[in-house]
C-alpha cells in the first residue's frame, strides 16, 4: 500500500506542479476576444430565449378571428365555442381561461399567460389565446 | 501475366502529416466514447492538434491533418458520408478558413488562446448552417444556438489554454 500512496502522493505533486506553476497567460487580445465571446453569448440568450412581455392577445374560435384585445384591462369576455360558453379573463397585463365547458379543462388549468408568444388551446371548444409583444414587423404602413 | 506494382513516394512530410493525423484521430477516438448531454455539444479535443500544427508546420499541413483526421475517424466510427460526417467536414471547413484569417493577427496580442476560441466559434457556425438548411429546415433550432455557442466558448477556451501549454512546456 506504502509504495502506492506515495506514487499517487508524486503524481497529484507533479499535476499540481504542471498546472500552476507554468500555467499560459491569456494575452490582452485573448481577453478581448474571451469577453466579445461572452458578450455575443449573452445578447444570444437574451434574443432567442427571452420574450419579452405580451401586450395584446389574439382570439379564435374555429377559423376565424374573434379579436385582438389589449391586456391592460380588466375584463371578461364570453366566448361562444363549439361546445358552449369558455370564459376569458384579463387583468394586469396577463389573461387565462376562467371556466371552461369541456372535460379535461387543460386550458383552465394552463394559468395566466403574460409573455409574448404563449398560447393556449382549448381543443374541444375550439378557441385559442395567443399573446403578441409590443413589435410587429412592422411599426407602420403608409401609401 | 506481369506483374505491376505501384509505389507511391511518400515524402518526409507526408510521414508528418500521418503522424500527426494519427494523434488527432485518436484524440477524436477518445472523444466518441464520451457521452454528450446533447448532440453536437462536444469538447472537439481533436482541435488541439489542428492547432498546434498550425503554429509548427504552417497551414497547409494544419489543414491536411484536420480535413484527413475528419475522413479517417468517419470511418472508423462507420458514419462516412453520415449526416455527423457532413456536420464534421462542414465544421471543420469552416474553421479552417477562420483560421486561414485569423492567423494574420498581430500575435503579440492574439495567442493561440484567440485562435481556438474563433475556430470554435466558426465550427459551430459551420454545423448550424449545415443544420439550419439541410437536416431541420425549420427555425426552432435557433432556441439552440445560445447553448451551442456557450459550448463553443468554454470548450474553445479550454482547448486553447491546453495548446498555449503544450507550447510553453518545451
Amino acid at each position: 500500500m506504502a509504495p502506492l500512496q506515495s506514487m499517487l502522493r508524486k503524481f497529484s505533486l507533479n499535476l499540481k506542479k504542471s498546472l500552476f506553476n507554468q500555467h499560459p497567460k491569456p494575452l490582452m487580445g485573448d481577453w478581448l476576444i474571451i469577453l466579445i465571446g461572452a458578450i455575443s453569448v449573452f445578447v444570444m440568450f437574451q434574443q432567442f430565449w427571452v420574450t419579452a412581455p405580451a401586450t395584446k392577445f389574439k382570439i379564435r374560435q374555429g377559423n376565424q378571428i374573434i379579436g385582438i384585445f389589449d391586456l391592460n384591462q380588466t375584463r371578461e369576455l364570453h366566448i361562444k365555442g363549439a361546445v358552449g360558453e369558455s370564459t376569458i379573463s384579463i387583468q394586469n397585463g396577463q389573461v387565462r381561461f376562467k371556466q371552461s365547458p369541456c372535460s379535461n379543462q387543460y386550458c383552465v388549468h394552463q394559468g395566466w399567460l403574460t409573455r409574448a408568444g404563449q398560447v393556449a388551446i382549448c381543443l374541444p371548444n375550439q378557441i385559442s389565446l395567443q399573446l403578441m409583444g409590443a413589435k410587429s414587423a412592422y411599426d407602420s404602413l403608409n401609401y | 501475366m506481369k506483374n505491376r506494382t505501384i509505389v507511391i513516394h511518400a515524402t518526409p512530410e507526408d510521414h508528418q502529416i500521418a503522424k500527426l493525423t494519427a494523434l488527432a484521430i485518436g484524440l477524436h477516438m477518445i472523444e466518441a466514447i464520451i457521452p454528450s448531454p446533447l448532440p453536437g455539444v462536444k469538447p472537439g479535443i481533436a482541435n488541439i492538434v489542428t492547432l498546434y500544427v498550425l503554429y509548427q508546420y504552417g497551414f497547409k499541413t494544419a489543414a491536411w491533418v484536420s480535413l484527413l483526421r475528419v475522413f479517417a475517424s468517419s470511418l472508423l466510427l462507420g458514419q462516412f458520408l453520415s449526416p455527423t460526417f457532413m456536420l464534421s467536414i462542414s465544421g471543420a471547413l469552416l474553421s479552417l478558413s477562420v483560421l486561414f484569417i485569423a492567423k494574420h493577427l498581430p500575435s503579440q496580442y492574439f495567442s493561440v488562446i484567440s485562435l481556438s476560441i474563433i475556430a470554435a466559434f466558426a465550427h459551430i457556425a459551420g454545423q448550424l448552417i449545415v443544420v439550419r438548411f439541410w437536416l431541420i429546415p425549420h427555425t426552432g433550432i435557433l432556441y439552440l444556438i445560445p447553448i451551442f455557442c456557450l459550448a463553443a466558448l468554454i470548450f474553445g477556451l479550454i482547448n486553447g489554454l491546453i495548446t498555449a501549454k503544450l507550447f510553453s512546456q518545451k
